[in-house]
Formats: structure tokens, C-alpha cells, sequence
């Protein structure tokens, strides 16, 4: 834990440093950077101590929060999440670095964010250690706002300030259901400690159900579930890509790491919870990908696949849950390893496809991938990275993106085979989901990096186009190793993620004995299979080298079927490779097209625009918020704009308040 | 592993090739003509394997890496899968699951390769293959779903001998949903009428053609070998589905697996004489009348 807490300290340290000093930049920036990494080395540590030593870690600072106490509790679940949260800081520092290198050479702004970024890292640690509602909720809280102030990093933008605001709306209105559902937690349980709430399994199921319902929504916001994930397409990508990447890697995943402990806070759940979340876990991940493959805007994108993500995550989740209900305790440990699994792997291909785009945004100048093409050829390190993170992503053998799913997968047949009627049906529906979801997301990662790095480029800046830095490079290879790393040793992360599972729900799991052994050995064998693919594949690769060596290897154009002079303006692009899909998806995608047809006798100009719109914020919450302003405008005259007023105001309510009080 | 296993991996390596003969020969038969070889595939791959290749100047090593990984994928896959009631060389829980995901890893790369050249021809290819095969998925798994509700195994080999004679009395009709919705998978994967037309000329109405038009040479040859045991892999589900039992005796059980391999090879080929292929935005309907007929199966095994 000392270690644990080194870290924390150094990276605070760092941050206050790196905005204070004055001077050289550069010196600031480096002191940042180094602090970043080294604080989460040492958090990583002590993370691992935990995961391998199997104890809980408890502490109580002697100096106390204002109301509350400053209490971390370290599990083997806030471990696996402290070794998510500090692995991807590492390496989106490193990353960030040299991302930012000129802005850092000539501005102080870019040394700036060294402080939120670190700030960041800090509370995202806490919130997951964190053994105290007021400590979760101040962790939270700084968590957004240091978010919430990388996103703004490029805030003369109007677009960017724009997302930036829905951003911060967004994660209040979750704080918002978060305060309300620690308030009426704690004074039900008469205490603030979570660890004195062990009696809020005893409560009335309504009561429960109303928690839960709270803390959905609330964390819900955070994690980026449909149809409350309208914040994620605008905010990811806003900010510089190395935030993004830690954004969509591991800060969405607090949201689940707050869910999936609220969930065993409140103890055996009802199958309605359950059942909640396998359907919204398949809106998310179906719709997700499908919002995904409407989008040209590579990091729109990427954001828009987090939700699908998120969504498969919450499948396994919720098939875990309706697995406690129906005590059907593999189903429930295979599930929820599965989630946590893939809680891992989309934060190591995720945090890779961003900072890959970063590196290519970086490059060409611009987010559309319509514009870009070509750039393996030019970029060869970024499009080796880029195509690895596809195929991880797509859950494809043999990348680490397969094995979440598999254990997903196997929960839900075992389910169907062990379970009653009422457990098979959601199990059927996420075995099809998972089905769908897996072709969609080929279709939408082969579109990525086929139009964006393959073929011919489509502009100068695409023709143009540079291999990022060192340091950028080594980031982009150490999450690549990373996908393949985690299938060869899934034979020991696959039992320990089972333990860890079987501990969150309070129910001593042996990985050794039983159908879980069976499901280990089978997971240690599909990484074999994964090690067989790649050893045949470089075999027959070292066949067709001696096939074709020494024989004529010519080079011509491609074969257009006898048209000699393509232009590149003929290649598919996105939205031609993805429209016979999204046409067949268009209700839910609400497409607004802008039809400027020829006219007259001889047409000059004519343009055709489609832009892949989201239902859920066109019909959901634009006229909410619409209707808010509404009301709001009727309370202006509330507004008179002097301080000696707002003073005022507050007098008001204390006044009021003590009336009540009294 | 078992002998029988082995001799019926080794058997689909070899025979594999002879089924586009087949299929060919009998559509031949049914125009009037006479036919080519039936053992043209072999042909084929001979001459391609001692060619040498031309590359287009847009494409990298992205797109000599398909054919090769292409090949390897199924070459893996074909380990999992039992030939009539002959259990497959490799068996283990959940390994269906590896199959229909290496068979994405074989899409993955054709697709990849296809988009390298930079073709609007070959764009438009892996456009549809990508929208057609991301539609077969849940009507595969549904079907799957049936088997393994059914005989109570998860894994391939077990699951597929679990469905013998005893439960098609019973449950004979949802086989049957089963069977059909298969099929309709299986004619999508493997680009054959009604989806596809493996004979057209013309690029703009292709799939699997015209994805691979700028392959040649010993590529081409694995492309071709990759996709004539793609179509022997997923023929074995229809095969072993319909095989009411095993024999135990080795000869007899390889002999039936392999019957009803150039049964299904002919029915193929009956197939794409008698129907034309559909319209492209008609294909979406056919794969969802499959996932229906796989749900529909599954409700009444689940009664």
C-alpha cells in the first residue's frame, strides 16, 4: 500500500511541479511525464503485489476529509482495475510526450496538461480504491473536472469547447443520481463507510432495486451505456489523442468497476437486474457498432465503438448476475471474468486504435478517413499497430480480443445448457448479439484501416504523410505485444480472474477443480490453437517464399478490368463500403442528407452530403434539453448578475434551511 | 486424437479439390454440356503453384500476407470439425466458437487484401462480403445453439455425433430448420448461387471473384485451396448434422462422411442450375429467413 500510495503522491507531486515552475517549458514537461510514468510503475506494483499475494489491503488516513474519513480499500478488483488504469497511464504518457512536442516547444498550454493528466491518473485510482462514499464522490468529481479540462485542452475550437460543455453536463447529471444514491444509502445504513454497509443486503427488494436503479444511471453516464453515451462521441474525440485513449481506455471502465461493486454491495440480485442489463448491454454493443460504421471521423469512431464495447462488457455482466440469481454460480464466475477480461483487453487495443489515429490525425491533419488512403505505405509502423488493433478489436484469433468473448460465449452456453428456461432465453439472445456484433465490427475495422492506410492516397496531406516519433512508436509496439501477450498467458490471467470474480460475490471459487478447471484448460487451449494459427501461417509463408523465389515476380497496376487510367477519386471509399449495411440499419441511424441536384441545361455544380446522425440524442435529449431551457428562461429574472445579490441568495437558503432544521 | 480423426483431416485435404469438380460437372449435365475434368481444382492448383506472380505498385505486404494467413485459418479450422459422425482431429469445449471466428480471421484478410489494390472493383467485393457474412454469423450460432440445446454438448465433435437417429425422430422437424438455415449459410460463405455466382464474368455483380482478381501465382493457389476447403468445413456441418450414426468401423464411417460430401457437392450443383441468383439487396432476406428458421427450430426444441 506504501507503494501504492508513493505513487499517487509522486505523480500529484509532478503535476503541481511541472504547472508551476517557471521557465524553460521543456523542464516542466519532462518533470510531468517522468512523474507520470514513474508514479504509475509504482502504482503498478503495488497492484501486482496485491493480485499475487491475494490479500486485502486496507487504510485509514490519520488526517480526515472534511465529513468523511480518507479510507482505501485495495481487493484483488481494484487491483485489476489499478493495473488497467496505471498500465495505459504509462504508456499514454510516453505517448503524450511526443504527441505534443511541438505544442510543448512553443506554447506553455501544452506543458499545462501535465497537471490534469496526472490529476487524472490520481483520481481515477482513487476511485476505484476508494472505501468512503465522500472520498468516491471527491475522487469522482476531480475525475471529471480533469477530464472535463483535457478535453477543453484545443478550447478556442468551437466544436471542441462544444463537446467539452456536453461533457461536463453530462457527467453532472450522473453525479447528480450518484449524490442522491449515497445520501439515501448512507442514511439508511447510518454511515458513509462502505464497509459498514454490509446490511444493505438485508433490505427490501424495492429499496435495492431503487439503488440500483440510481447507481445504473449514474455510473451508467460515466461508462458510456446506450442510450446515455451521447457524451462519448463528442468528448473522445475533442481531446489530444493520448487522452482519449486513457479516456476511452480506462476511465468509461471506472463506471464499470462502480457498477459491478454496487451490484455485490447489494447483494443477491433480482433477476429484473439481470435481465436489465443484458438488454442494455446488446442495445449498446449492437447499436454502438452500427453508430460506429456510419462514422468517417476516425476518432468519432473509436468512440462510438467504445460504446459496443462497453455494451459486451455489460452483457457479461448481466449474464454473471442473472447466474447468481438462478444460482448458477459457473455461469456467474464465467461471466463476470469474461467482463472484467475484456475490461482489460478494451483498454490495451482501444488505448492502441487511438493513439494509432492520433499518430495519423498527427500526420494528415485531418480526422476523415475519406481524405486520408494510402498510409501503410508511408507509415508502416503506425499501419502494422493499427491493423493489430483491428483484429484484436474485431475478436479475432489470435489477438487477446477473442478471449473475452469466448469466456462471454461460454458463460452464455452454459447457461443454455445448465440453466432453466428463464436463464436460456437471455443467454440465446447473447449468444446472437455476440454473433452479430463480432460480423459488424469486421465489417467496421476492415473499413478503417482499408480506407485509411491501404490503396491509394486520396489528398497531398495523405501523400505527404509522416511516421511518427520514437516515442510514439514504442507506445503503438507495446500495446500491440500487449494483444498477443495476454493470449499466451491466459492460462494464469484466466484462473485469477475467476478467483477474483468468485471473491467480489463472496463465494470461495477454486479455479483447480470442477467446470471451472474445465473452462481454464479450455481457455489455455484456445491460446495453443492462436500459437498453432501463427506458426502454419509463418510456414506457409516461408512455402510461398520458396514457390516464388527465383521466379518472375512482376509489378504492374492494379487490374481494373482494362481501364488503364484509374484515379484514386475511384476507390471506395467509407461510406460507399459501409452503405449497403447502414441502408439496412438507416431507421435507427436517422441519416440527414443534403441533396443539392443538378439543375438547368447544363449543371455546373451539384454535391450530395449524408451525415450518419444519433437517435438517441436527436429524439431523446435535444428536445429534453430543449424544454429545460425553456423553464429555465422563466427563471431569469432571478438572475440580476451583482455578487451582493447571489450572497444574498445563499443567505436565503442557510436561512431556510435552519427553519427546516429547527 | 484418434486414427479415424487423422484419416479424415488427411481425407478433406485431398478430396477436397474434387467437390468443385463435381458441382461443375453436374451443372454441365444439366446445361447439356459436357464438362470440364472433374478433377480440374488439381489442375488448377498445379499450374497456379508453379507460376510466378505480379504485383500491382499499390499494394504492400498486407496483401501477400492474405492468402497466407487465409490458409492457415482454415487449415486450423478444418481440425475442429467432425466428417460425418468421425470425430474431428482436435475437440474441446466452445470450439465451434474458435471455427466461426478463424473463418472471420479468413474474411478478415481476403477482405484486407482485396481493399490493398485500391480497386473500386474489389471495394465493392468486400463491401458485400463483409455486410453478407456479418448477417450469416447469428444464423449460424442459432443453428449451433439448437445442436447443443439438443445433445447437450458444447463442443463440436460430441455435439454434431449427439444428433443421431434417436433425436431426429423426435425432434426431426427442427433439424430439418436447422439443416435448411445451414445451408443458407453455407451457400453464402462459400460465394455460390443464390448469393453469389462463382461462373459470372461480369466485376459488378461478383463477391468472392472479384475480391481476389489481383492474386495470382502460387497466392491465387492457396486463395483457391483456402476457399475449396472453406466449402468442405462448412459441407462437414451439413454432412455430420444428417449422418444418423456411427458404425465404429473405420472404413465404413470415412466412406458414409465422404458420400455425403459429393451428395452435398451435387446438391450444390443441382441448385445452381435450376435457381438464378438474387438481387444483392435481396440477400439480406435470404440470411434473415435463416436466423428465423435457426430461432424457429430452437423454440421447438425448447417446448
Amino acid at each position: 500500500m506504501m507503494v501504492f500510495m508513493a505513487g499517487l503522491c509522486i505523480m500529484l507531486g509532478g503535476g503541481v511541479i511541472s504547472r508551476l515552475v517557471p521557465g524553460n517549458p521543456r523542464f516542466g514537461v519532462a518533470v510531468g511525464v517522468l512523474t507520470a510514468v514513474l508514479g504509475a510503475l509504482a502504482g503498478l506494483l503495488g497492484a501486482v503485489d496485491v493480485l499475487a499475494s491475494q490479500v486485502v489491503i486496507e487504510w485509514t488516513s490519520a488526517w480526515p476529509l472534511p465529513a468523511g474519513e480518507f479510507a482505501v480499500r485495495m481487493d484483488a478488483l481494484s487491483a485489476v482495475f489499478l493495473c488497467v488504469i496505471f498500465g495505459l497511464a504509462m504508456v499514454s504518457a510516453i505517448y503524450g510526450w511526443d504527441y505534443l512536442r511541438v505544442e510543448h516547444a512553443q506554447t506553455v498550454r501544452g506543458r499545462r496538461t501535465w497537471l490534469w493528466f496526472n490529476l487524472l491518473v490520481v483520481s481515477m485510482s482513487l476511485v476505484v480504491v476508494a472505501r468512503h462514499a465522500v472520498l468516491f464522490l471527491l475522487a469522482w468529481e476531480v475525475m471529471s473536472v480533469s477530464s472535463f479540462l483535457l478535453v477543453a485542452y484545443d478550447h478556442e475550437r468551437e466544436d471542441v469547447s462544444r463537446a467539452a460543455w456536453i461533457y461536463l453536463v453530462a457527467t453532472q447529471i450522473g453525479s447528480a443520481m450518484l449524490l442522491a444514491m449515497f445520501a439515501v444509502v448512507g442514511a439508511r445504513m447510518g454511515s458513509f463507510d462502505f464497509s459498514a454497509w454490509g446490511a444493505l443486503r438485508n433490505a427490501g427488494p424495492g429499496f435495492r432495486g431503487a439503488v440500483f436503479m440510481l447507481g445504473l444511471v449514474g455510473f451508467g453516464v460515466k461508462a458510456g451505456l446506450y442510450p446515455i453515451h451521447v457524451w462519448l462521441p463528442e468528448a473522445h474525440p475533442a481531446a489530444p489523442s493520448h487522452v482519449s485513449a486513457l479516456m476511452s481506455g480506462v476511465m468509461i471502465k471506472t463506471g464499470i468497476y462502480a457498477l459491478i461493486r454496487l451490484v455485490f454491495l447489494l447483494g443477491s440480485p433480482d433477476p429484473w437486474w439481470g435481465l436489465l442489463l443484458v438488454a442494455i448491454g446488446v442495445a449498446s454493443g449492437v447499436l454502438g457498432v452500427v453508430f460506429a460504421l456510419a462514422q468517417h471521423d476516425i476518432k468519432r469512431l473509436l468512440a462510438y465503438s467504445s460504446v459496443e464495447n462497453i455494451g459486451i462488457i455489460v452483457m457479461g455482466l448481466g449474464l454473471g448476475m442473472l447466474g447468481w440469481s438462478y444460482r448458477q454460480p459457473v455461469v456467474m464466475v464465467a461471466g463476470l471474468a469474461g467482463a472484467l477480461l475484456h475490461v482489460v483487453n478494451h483498454s490495451v487495443f482501444k488505448g492502441l486504435l487511438f493513439m494509432a489515429a492520433g499518430s495519423v490525425v498527427h500526420a494528415t491533419g485531418c480526422r476523415d478517413i475519406n481524405r486520408m488512403g494510402g498510409l501503410m505505405r508511408r507509415m508502416p509502423h503506425t499501419g502494422a499497430a493499427f491493423l493489430a488493433g483491428s483484429a484484436a478489436i474485431s475478436g479475432l484469433p489470435p489477438f487477446n480480443g477473442f478471449l473475452s468473448e469466448f469466456l462471454i460465449y461460454s458463460a452464455a452456453f452454459i447457461a443454455v445448457l445448465n440453466g432453466p428456461s428463464t436463464l436460456v432465453a437471455p443467454a440465446v439472445v447473447v449468444i446472437g448479439s455476440l454473433a452479430l456484433i463480432g460480423g459488424l465490427a469486421t465489417a467496421c475495422f476492415s473499413k478503417v484501416f482499408g480506407v485509411a492506410f491501404l490503396g491509394e492516397p486520396r489528398n497531398d496531406q495523405a501523400a505527404h504523410a509522416h511516421e511518427c516519433g520514437m516515442p510514439m512508436r514504442i507506445s503503438l509496439y507495446a500495446l500491440s505485444a500487449g494483444c498477443l501477450v495476454i493470449v499466451g498467458c491466459a492460462a494464469w490471467i484466466i484462473p485469477g480472474l475467476f478467483r477474483v470474480a468468485g471473491t467480489v460475490a463472496g463465494l470461495p471459487v477454486d479455479p483447480g477443480t470442477g467446470p471451472l478447471a474445465m473452462l481454464g484448460s479450455v481457455v489455455s487451449r484456445v491460446s495453443g490453437v492462436s500459437a498453432v494459427l501463427i506458426v502454419l501461417g509463418l510456414l506457409l509463408a516461408v512455402v510461398r517464399w520458396r514457390l516464388l523465389n527465383g521466379r518472375c515476380v512482376g509489378r504492374a497496376v492494379t487490374w481494373d478490368c482494362g481501364y488503364a487510367a484509374p484515379t484514386v477519386r475511384m476507390q471506395y471509399t467509407a461510406s460507399s463500403y459501409t452503405q449497403p449495411i447502414t441502408s439496412l440499419f438507416r431507421a435507427i441511424l436517422g441519416f440527414r442528407i443534403r441533396l443539392r441536384p443538378p439543375t438547368g441545361l447544363f449543371p455546373a455544380a451539384a454535391s450530395y452530403e449524408s451525415r450518419a446522425g444519433d437517435t438517441a440524442n436527436d429524439y431523446l435529449f435535444r428536445p429534453f434539453f430543449r424544454f429545460v431551457e425553456r423553464m429555465f428562461i422563466r427563471l431569469r429574472w432571478l438572475q440580476a448578475g451583482h455578487v451582493q445579490v447571489y450572497v444574498l441568495y445563499v443567505a436565503l437558503a442557510l436561512l431556510i434551511l435552519l427553519l427546516v432544521a429547527l | 486424437m484418434t486414427w479415424d480423426s487423422l484419416c479424415a483431416y488427411v481425407l478433406a485435404l485431398v478430396v477436397a479439390p474434387l467437390l468443385t469438380g463435381i458441382i461443375n460437372r453436374v451443372k454441365a449435365m444439366f446445361a447439356g454440356r459436357h464438362g470440364q475434368p472433374l478433377l480440374q481444382a488439381y489442375f488448377d492448383l498445379a499450374k497456379l503453384l508453379r507460376k510466378g506472380a505480379v504485383y500491382s505498385g499499390t499494394t504492400t505486404w498486407v496483401f501477400r500476407t492474405g492468402p497466407v494467413a487465409g490458409l492457415a485459418a482454415v487449415l486450423v479450422a478444418l481440425a475442429f470439425v467432425p466428417l460425418g459422425k468421425v470425430p474431428a482431429l482436435v475437440s474441446f469445449n466452445g470450439d465451434f466458437l474458435l471455427v466461426a471466428y478463424l473463418f472471420g480471421v479468413m474474411r478478415f484478410v481476403t477482405v484486407m487484401a482485396a481493399l490493398d489494390t485500391g480497386s473500386s472493383f474489389e471495394g465493392m467485393g468486400a463491401s458485400r462480403e463483409v455486410q453478407f457474412s456479418a448477417l450469416a454469423e447469428p444464423a449460424w450460432f442459432m443453428g449451433l445453439v439448437t445442436v447443443i440445446y439438443v445433445s447437450g454438448e458444447w463442443s463440436l465433435s460430441p455435439a454434431l455425433a449427439g444428433v443421431s437417429s434417436g433425436v431426429w425422430g423426435p425432434a426431426g422437424s427442427a433439424m430439418v430448420l436447422v439443416g435448411l438455415a445451414w445451408l443458407g449459410v453455407f451457400l453464402t460463405e462459400n460465394s455460390r448461387i443464390p448469393v453469389d455466382d462463382p461462373n459470372t464474368h461480369l466485376e459488378l455483380t461478383m463477391i468472392h471473384e472479384v475480391m481476389v482478381l489481383d492474386h495470382g501465382g502460387p497466392d491465387f493457389a492457396f486463395i483457391l485451396y483456402g476457399a475449396i476447403l472453406k466449402l468442405w468445413t462448412l459441407g462437414a456441418f451439413l454432412v455430420s448434422l444428417v449422418t444418423p450414426y456411427r458404425t465404429g468401423m473405420v472404413l465404413l464411417d470415412l466412406g458414409y462422411g465422404l458420400a455425403g460430401m459429393l451428395i452435398l457437392a451435387m446438391v450444390v450443383g443441382i441448385i445452381e442450375s435450376i435457381m438464378a441468383r438474387l438481387r444483392l439487396v435481396r440477400v439480406p432476406h435470404l440470411l434473415l429467413t435463416a436466423t428465423a428458421f435457426a430461432l424457429l427450430a430452437l423454440f421447438l426444441v425448447m417446448r
